[in-house]
């Protein structure tokens, strides 16, 4: 099947299947969103406003059988920073919509009216119909409902009412294998699918499959590519424990954001670690492992039971529980589990909610640990869509202009998530630089700094920090171009043959002969093509700073502060 | 000397969580997990008072290691 692009004109409710440009063909994933997005997308344009556009586009090697290749890019111009925006989920989507030929679905302009749409995606192209039934509806009763009105094997995209009321912290969700949900989280790109009145996406792949250029190299490049991933001691510990192995280690190191970021160190760690996640699934009858799509060979998420061994949540990670655990000193983790799965059901990012929540909790909005009151919170006020809900759903940023908090730990207003700079220096340089405001995703110094693959940065000097940053963006943006699942890079940066693998798979799907040359400078293209359009936007270096706070609050128990100068951050874009 | 040796992640299976354990004075860490009988191959990180070390460093008394396998997530 020759790949097309799908576009939908929301403002003609029209639809057509084109030819892919030149200057698209070699893209996919982020590389693609940021292309389609700075070629067509005004910078300056408000982004809930008709000129933005939301792109939708599986990895190069999505649909294929390749492992882990299951990645979907969202792209935009982001309602919560004002930047360029791409957000990448697992599930199904990827696969089932290069399955109908899709190299990048284009959604534009913006319905005149108050109806609410569905969007039907097959080979044959895309069918918009509108929609009552699950309107004001949370994610899991529109997949559930949507399961009753498709065919078996089917993928869906939707919004929960976080999206549908255009939240900064609205995500986009994507069903995987099991009709649970994973998330497209940052950015606030919920809130753009809810701009242009668009509730859900549904895909019939039918009987459509891939073309692969040489079968036989991609066969044996997957092979040795399969055995890199599964080889990899850390594919291990993500099996068992999920990503949330991390939270003893990053509070060892001193690194973990506590109390709205005032200390380094959680006392309650362990009652929220990996270890005890591990333990506690054993014990309910929930599953340790599970992968967000077909094809995963590392399985880092898992079904997390309630006390009654019902099932409460998956994907059940590092990220989410230290938001709502460490930063809002919760320790109780199925009060963690609950709330995740309300911002799972609401559709909202659950880094950019529970920080936010951290900051009204300084605030004076609630006791810090206050479980109970963050779950009323979300269900009372957040999915009510109540002054306050709508507050803490606009992010940290928002949170801490209503309640007149200086201690805001945003970056171009997005959320830092759960590394403390002071004490990682090298993921500060991260979160300044990204093109999309702070993300842990766009650069893991953590790997180097604090988990030791890949070589050694001492996490407390500012030596080696922007270098390491910078090597890291730019590979991260090559990889998610590929439609892989981030989690193969620590497999790259320790074995020889992952990347050259990863190359030729890529070279026998398309019958073409990209170095690892060819790959890097992939990635620097795709960084200055984001900044470009921020600048465009209005950005600047100065944008690229940590908040005032981390330069005078020494960070317990290193009691370092953020030490860089602007003109050392501004040494990063020197490539 | 009194060491705290704290486990992580699998390292705890039929060992402990924390520990406080007596070593002879100059123990290094290498020497601490050759007690506990973890293969040094699979040790990822060890850490005196929350900085990283070497396996060769050597511990002080009231020193708190903690010894992780190679973990990996984000």
């Amino acid at each position: 099947m020759t790949d097309k692009i799908f576009r939908v004109n929301m403002t003609t409710l029209t639809t057509s299947i084109q030819e892919v440009p030149a200057r698209w063909a070699g893209h996919g994933g982020r590389g693609l969103t940021s292309t389609i997005v700075a070629d067509e997308v005004p910078p300056a344009c408000h982004p809930l406003g008709p000129h933005n556009k939301l792109i939708i586009a599986p990895g190069l090697l999505s649909g294929t059988t390749a492992a882990n290749s299951g990645r979907l890019s969202f792209g935009a111009k982001s309602p919560l920073t004002g930047t360029i925006k791409e957000s990448n989920s697992g599930g199904t989507a990827a696969q089932f919509m290069a399955r109908c030929g899709c190299k990048a679905l284009i959604l534009e302009g913006q319905p005149s009216g108050k109806a609410w749409y569905g969007l039907a995606m097959s080979p044959e192209g895309i069918v918009i119909t509108v929609e009552t039934e699950l309107i004001g509806k949370g994610n899991f009763e529109v997949v559930g409902t949507l399961a009753g009105r498709m065919p078996a094997k089917h993928a869906v995209i939707s919004i929960g009412q976080a999206g549908e009321m255009k939240m900064g912290a609205a995500n986009i969700s994507v069903k995987d294998n099991d009709g649970h949900l994973r998330s497209a989280g940052r950015g606030g790109l919920g809130a753009v699918l809810g701009s242009k009145r668009i509730k859900f996406i549904t895909i019939d792949p039918k009987d459509g499959k891939m073309a692969i250029a040489d079968p036989e190299k991609f066969k044996a490049a997957s092979k040795i590519f399969t055995k890199a991933l599964t080889e990899h001691p850390i594919s291990k510990g993500l099996g068992q424990y999920g990503t949330n192995v991390l939270v003893n280690i990053i509070n060892e190191a001193g690194g973990l954001p506590t109390r709205n970021f005032t200390a380094g160190q959680f006392a309650g760690h362990d009652k929220i670690s990996g270890e005890t996640m591990y333990d506690r699934i054993m014990e309910r009858g929930g599953k340790p492992k599970h992968g967000c799509h077909p094809g995963c060979v590392i399985q880092c998420s898992q079904i997390y039971h309630d006390l009654k061994g019902q099932y409460k949540t998956s994907g059940f990670e590092y990220e989410s529980i230290w938001a709502m655990g460490a930063d809002c000193c919760v320790d109780n983790l199925d009060h963690i589990a609950e709330a995740d799965s309300l911002m799972d059901d609401l559709g909202l990012d659950s880094i950019e909610t529970s920080v936010a929540m951290g900051v009204a909790m300084e605030g004076g909005l609630l006791e810090f640990g206050d479980g109970e009151g963050i779950l009323r919170i979300l269900k009372e006020e957040v999915g009510k869509g109540t002054g306050l809900g709508r507050t803490i759903g606009g992010g940290a940023g928002l949170v801490g202009k209503t309640f007149g908090v200086a201690r805001v730990p945003v970056v171009k207003n997005q959320a830092i998530p759960a590394y403390d700079p002071r004490a990682i220096k090298g993921i500060g340089i991260t979160y300044a630089t990204s093109t999309m405001g702070a993300d842990h995703t766009m650069g893991y110094a953590i790997a180097t700094n604090i988990l030791k693959v890949g070589g050694s940065v001492d996490p407390l000097v500012k030596e080696g920090q922007v270098e390491l940053s910078r090597n890291l963006q730019i590979a991260t943006a090559a990889i998610d171009s590929t439609g892989m699942c981030l989690f193969i890079a620590f497999a790259a940066l320790d074995d020889a043959t992952c990347l050259p693998a990863l190359i030729d798979l890529i070279n026998a799907r398309f019958g073409i002969h990209l170095t690892g040359d060819d790959v890097m400078n992939l990635g620097k293209y795709i960084l200055k093509t984001e900044r470009a359009f921020n600048q465009s936007a209005g950005f600047t270096n100065v944008d690229d700073r940590l908040p005032e706070f981390f330069k005078y609050e020494p960070l317990p128990p290193h009691n370092m502060v953020w030490d860089f100068t602007g003109a050392e951050i501004d040494a990063f874009w020197d490539f | 000397m009194k060491i705290t040796v704290r486990l992580f992640a699998f390292f705890r299976d039929g060992r402990f969580i924390e520990e406080e354990r007596d070593y002879p004075d100059r123990t290094t860490v290498a020497g601490v997990i050759d007690s506990l009988g973890i293969d040094k191959e699979a040790v990822g990180v060890t850490m005196i008072a929350s900085r990283h070390c070497p396996l060769d460093a050597e511990l002080k008394e009231g020193d708190q290691l903690g010894i992780f396998p190679m973990i990996g997530g984000g």
